[in-house]
């Protein structure tokens, strides 16, 4: 696994304070981070792909800090987001995967090949020329994942990938997530999610109040909402 | 729609995206210098054989001009009028020619593969310091976000209605506006988070 740590990481949006003093060594496979609306969850997790630097402290992914080498963090760290519309960028499902590829350089038929495992993976095979817009919202989920995967990452940051989604499509992609063999950092409201993972931060008022076992941590947050 | 590619396997399924793209503008140069009812006439048959090529039938050649049925309605009888019919027909056919051999051409060929075709083309761009594969992602990402925001627009009507404003043009153009800046946004870090800029 990798190494992700923050050091006394800070965050200000201008005057506003949404991060302060965060520190924490992620080497678990399974990460879930867990906080009411506005608690800085999302800031947090951008900063492990360098999407936002941190105001104060720093953040190091395996010695690399993602503010600097952001271009290199981002070739191991892949970014699930929760609105899978915005993820696509490519008219058909095959194009939007191949996009991953195409630094690469790569043969034709090598891509395809990675396409068609890629979809096979997620459990969409034989979608590569069907148009992204007809994709339901789950599968559209499904794919913005393979489009990911196929890059072959080390950490899988999500940020509330189901929150668009079904019970059905919700359940589907959790058995994804916990197929895979990659470092993963899960942000989410659904508790049932995380409540077996390994780790869990509970953050609250951009602060970390609360640090340990799935089922602890969750019962920890329960008691602070309630 | 532009961008709507249908899988297959015929002639011109096959055919490079480059040539295909030639034959295009060359048709339509042809279609543009031999201005006459003639011309359209050899025009379509030649549109109708090239679908019957990729295996189309002359339905799915309607569908592809049918989009521009209200530009078609008005104009004819104006051009009619103001130039008589030879004129209407040679301009209408142009248009409607062009629209659906166009319209073969993205049907027939991926959207990566034309993309291809045009990134080498303006290759040339780089002299003025224009970065070719930027131009092609940016073709692209607008083919892609048109129907996004189609229903984004078709949304925000439905919401409209069910509050039972539907003749407030505020209660219609914020929320476009705030829904679309907001994909905007996101769309922008997916990017990101994608090594666009890396
Ligand atoms: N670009 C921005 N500019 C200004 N303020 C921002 C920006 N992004 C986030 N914020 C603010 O920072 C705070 C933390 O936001 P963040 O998105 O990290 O919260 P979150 O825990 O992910 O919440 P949610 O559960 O709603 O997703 C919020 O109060 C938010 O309004
Ligand atoms: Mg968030």
């Amino acid at each position: 696994m990798s190494t992700i740590r923050f050091e006394e990481v800070g965050h200000q949006f201008g005057e506003r304070v949404v991060l302060s003093d965060v520190s924490a060594d992620l080497r678990e496979s399974r990460v879930g981070i867990i906080g009411s609306n506005g608690s800085g969850k999302s800031t947090l997790a951008r900063m492990i792909n360098g999407l936002v630097h941190p105001t104060s402290g720093r953040v190091i992914v395996d010695d690399l800090e993602p503010a600097r080498h952001g271009a290199e963090v981002r070739r191991k760290v892949s970014f699930l987001f929760s609105d899978p519309d915005a993820q696509i960028v490519m008219p058909t499902v095959g194009e939007d995967i191949a996009f991953s590829l195409r630094r690469l350089s790569l043969e034709k038929t090598a891509v395809a090949a990675r396409v068609e495992s890629a979809l096979e993976l997620v459990g969409l095979p034989g979608y590569a020329d069907h148009p992204a817009h007809h994709l339901s919202s789950g599968q559209k989920q499904l794919l913005a994942m393979a489009s990911i995967l196929v890059t072959e990452p080390s950490i899988l940051v999500c940020d509330e990938p189901t929150t668009l989604l079904d019970m059905r499509n919700t359940r589907r992609l959790a058995e994804l997530l916990s197929g895979l063999s990659q470092q993963i950092i899960l942000v989410t409201h659904d508790l049932d999610l995380i409540v077996g993972y390994e780790r869990v931060l509970v953050i609250a008022d951009g602060r970390l109040v609360a640090d340990g076992h799935g089922a602890e941590s969750v019962a920890y947050y329960r008691k602070l909402m309630s | 729609m532009i961008g709507v590619y249908r899988a297959g396997n015929s002639l011109l399924h096959r055919t490079p995206a480059g040539a295909k793209l030639l034959a295009l503008l060359v048709f339509t140069t042809l279609l543009l210098i031999f201005r006459s009812p003639t011309t359209m006439g050899v025009g379509l048959i030649v549109v109708v054989l090239a679908y019957a090529l990729a295996a189309y039938t002359p339905v799915v050649m309607l569908q592809q001009i049918w989009p521009m049925k209200w530009i078609v309605i008005l104009l004819f009888p104006f051009q009619w009028w103001i130039a008589g019919w030879e004129a209407a027909v040679v301009v209408v056919g142009t248009l409607v020619l062009a629209v659906a051999a166009a319209g073969l051409v993205s049907l027939t060929t991926r959207t990566t593969d034309l993309l291809a075709v045009i990134e080498w083309a303006i290759q040339p761009l780089r002299y003025v310091r224009v970065d070719p594969e930027r131009v092609a992602l940016l073709l692209t990402l607008t083919i892609r976000v048109v129907p996004v925001i189609n229903d984004l627009v078709h949304d925000v009507r439905d919401a409209r209605r069910a509050r039972g404003m539907e003749r407030s043009v505020r209660a219609y153009v914020t929320p476009v506006v705030i829904r679309t800046v907001g994909y905007a946004e996101r769309l922008g870090d997916a990017l990101v988070a994608r090594g666009v800029d890396d």
